[in-house]
């Protein structure tokens, strides 16, 4: 059965590598057919640079808003907002017992509701400032906490020399990542957590591992500001790690908080004697398809604009996660002679996760690629893997947010290359910036500097603060409350009155 | 308070009939009932298990062979006279010949009391 798996993995692989000689050629041909109108672009790309600003004013930043970019951006905030409530929530509630459905909804909800708090607070000045801070390239200071100086007449950068968005809706797009990041993590101990020590760890956790990564990966001076200041950036940003829209930030985060959370939380009461099934794989359903469109404001929106590159992220998002759900089927039907619908959906998610950080960087094909290969590859950690240790991840935090990440992390350093159709690297030293060469070894081998970085941070702080939090105020409900469900011992309703 | 039936004499007891049967089969077997007299039941769904095994279902690696069944219990009280009539029926229309079908269990019943009236007895079914 394994060595099935192994060989189709293999397969998978061995036609990927194949394919990609091929994709290059294709990619080489259609770059020189594009190369005969290069003179005109040229020409015209001379007279552009010439009115290039650099290190605007913020008077001259208000004129290089464009209405299109503001509107999409707010749109892909709500989609990602929808993303936790309602996606997440019915994702994680259907796959739960009845007796515990409010529970998985309520954690969620409020942890969207508390983290928006805290961004607002001092988040959005942690991750995306750098001045008066102790260690400006690890964690930003506070001078904007509680959105001090942030203003309807306020701007942030884009990747784009002299393309501003109104600061405001910045902050309420990376807002929306600050709220589902830490929802993720409560699949992994779902069905046995009390209520307000989780809300306190999230809080917490946010503070000290969201922040400090979101601004290693994301920050920086913007393309207008960086040439002048070569070195305001954040560590991993600076060390060239690529992660269009959350790979590392957002999944393996979230995904090694999961982990270590659900070996100290401990397995559930009865596990691996007593049946827990889904209770609805309706709303699992539901909560999947949401996640999907709203991705799409995840991954096209961290382009920040409304421009090719944007639709370049939405159809990536698109197809690597329809080939991962349908690897996953199909590895279903190999491996158990029946595809579920949970693990189509299952598979959809692995694809969506995988695609994240590579959404901006890779082509429609290298993404198909990159979705057929994520799916047998966390289906082997769900499956295979988490039996064999077993070790309670009852939601596959980890299986799949955390190996998705890594694999589609990693995976960015490849298709994200110029060779195989990719965006390349591009120089923002230089203004305006400029397309910088791209050596792939030396790329994956920084991706998996950053992977490493974020294990090792997020899990550390993670074990640390459960550890912490449960001396103090105990993470398990009683037994008897946990048999009874949460919804009644600590929500003290129930989901379902019929 | 409603006066306790009769104490069962020979022939003019009552019966309490439980059978369980294959859902699908429900409405055969209703038909059938009616058509001897039989004027009313309880019916409710149930899971079990005899010699029928069940599926094996699997979320994400996770097996579970779920040993139970969907089935429909039928519960009829009804005079000793029309008893052994009613079990015939019954295992006659709810049969399929396959393992799974159920199985009908007769009890003795103590009394039966229409609530409306307050009638005891044989009446009151």
């Amino acid at each position: 059965m394994i060595r099935k798996i192994l060989c189709g993995a293999g397969a998978l692989g061995t036609s990927l590598y194949a394919a990609t000689a091929a994709f290059a050629q294709e990619a080489a041909a259609t770059a020189s057919a594009a190369a005969t109108p290069a003179p005109e672009a040229t020409a015209s790309a001379a007279a552009v640079a010439t009115t290039l600003i650099k290190a605007p004013t913020v008077e001259q930043m208000a004129g290089m808003v464009n209405k299109g970019d503001t509107a999409w951006m707010l749109v892909s905030s709500a989609l990602v907002l929808m993303m936790s409530i309602p996606a997440l929530a019915l994702f994680y509630g259907g796959l739960v017992r009845t007796k515990n459905m409010l529970s998985v909804l309520m954690q969620v909800f409020m942890i969207v509701s508390i983290a928006a708090l805290v961004w607002v607070g001092w988040g959005y000045s942690m991750a995306f400032t750098s001045t008066n801070s102790i260690a400006p390239a690890f964690v930003g200071g506070l001078d904007k906490a509680f959105l001090a100086g942030v203003t309807s007449g306020t701007y942030a950068a884009t990747f784009s020399n002299n393309v501003y968005l109104p600061e405001f809706v910045f902050v309420v797009f990376q807002m929306t990542f600050a709220c589902i990041t830490p929802a993720l993590i409560v699949g992994a101990f779902a069905e046995r957590v009390k209520f307000w020590p989780l809300m306190l760890f999230m809080v917490l956790w946010l503070t000290i591992a969201y922040f400090p990564i979101a601004h290693m990966v994301w920050y920086w001076a913007g393309p207008d500001f960086l040439p002048d200041a070569p070195t305001d950036y954040g560590y991993l940003w600076g060390k060239g790690a690529l992660d269009f829209a959350g790979g590392t930030v957002v999944h393996i985060n979230a995904g090694i908080a999961g982990l270590v959370g659900c070996l100290m939380v401990g397995k559930r009461v009865g596990f691996g004697k007593e049946a827990t099934p889904p209770h609805s794989l309706t709303m699992t359903m539901i909560g999947a398809s949401l996640l999907w469109v709203g991705w799409f404001g995840f991954n096209a929106g961290s382009n920040l604009e409304a421009n090719g590159v944007t639709a370049v992220a939405f159809i990536n998002t698109f197809v690597a996660t329809a080939a991962a759900a349908l690897s996953w089927a199909v590895v279903e039907q190999i491996h158990h002679k029946k595809p579920s619908m949970l693990g189509a959906v299952t598979g959809a998610v692995a694809g969506l996760v995988a695609i994240t950080p590579a959404s901006g960087f890779a082509t429609p094909m290298t993404s198909i690629y990159l979705g057929l290969l994520v799916s047998p590859i966390c289906y082997f950690f769900v499956s295979y893997v988490k039996n064999k240790l077993k070790y309670d991840d009852t939601l596959d935090v980890f299986g799949v947010h955390c190996i998705g990440g890594i694999v589609g992390a990693i995976a960015t350093g490849v298709v994200a290359d110029p060779a195989l159709g990719g965006q390349g690297y591009f120089d923002y030293t230089q203004f305006p910036a400029g397309v910088g060469a791209y050596d792939m070894g030396a790329q994956v081998i920084t991706q998996i500097k950053a992977v490493l970085l974020t294990l090792v941070w997020s899990g550390t702080v993670s074990a640390v603060l459960f550890y912490v939090i449960d001396k103090i105020f105990g993470l398990r409900p009683a037994e008897d409350a946990e048999r009874e469900g949460l919804d009644l011992s600590e929500h003290g309703e129930r989901a379902y009155n019929y | 308070m409603p006066a306790m039936g009769p104490v069962a004499k020979q022939g003019q007891g009552m019966k309490f009939i439980i059978a369980i049967i294959k859902p699908f089969k429900l409405d055969e077997v209703r038909e059938a009932l009616s058509a001897i007299g039989v004027a009313g039941m309880t019916v409710s769904e149930v899971k079990g298990f005899g010699r029928q095994k069940g599926q094996t279902e699997i979320y994400r690696g996770a097996e579970y062979s779920t040993n139970m069944l969907p089935k429909v219990k039928i519960e009829i009280a009804t005079s000793d006279a029309l008893a052994a009539q009613v079990v015939e029926v019954i295992q006659q229309t709810a049969s399929t010949e396959a393992i799974g079908d159920g199985k009908i269990f007769v009890l003795d019943l103590a009394s039966a009391t229409r609530i409306r009236t307050g009638e005891a007895g044989d009446t009151a079914l």
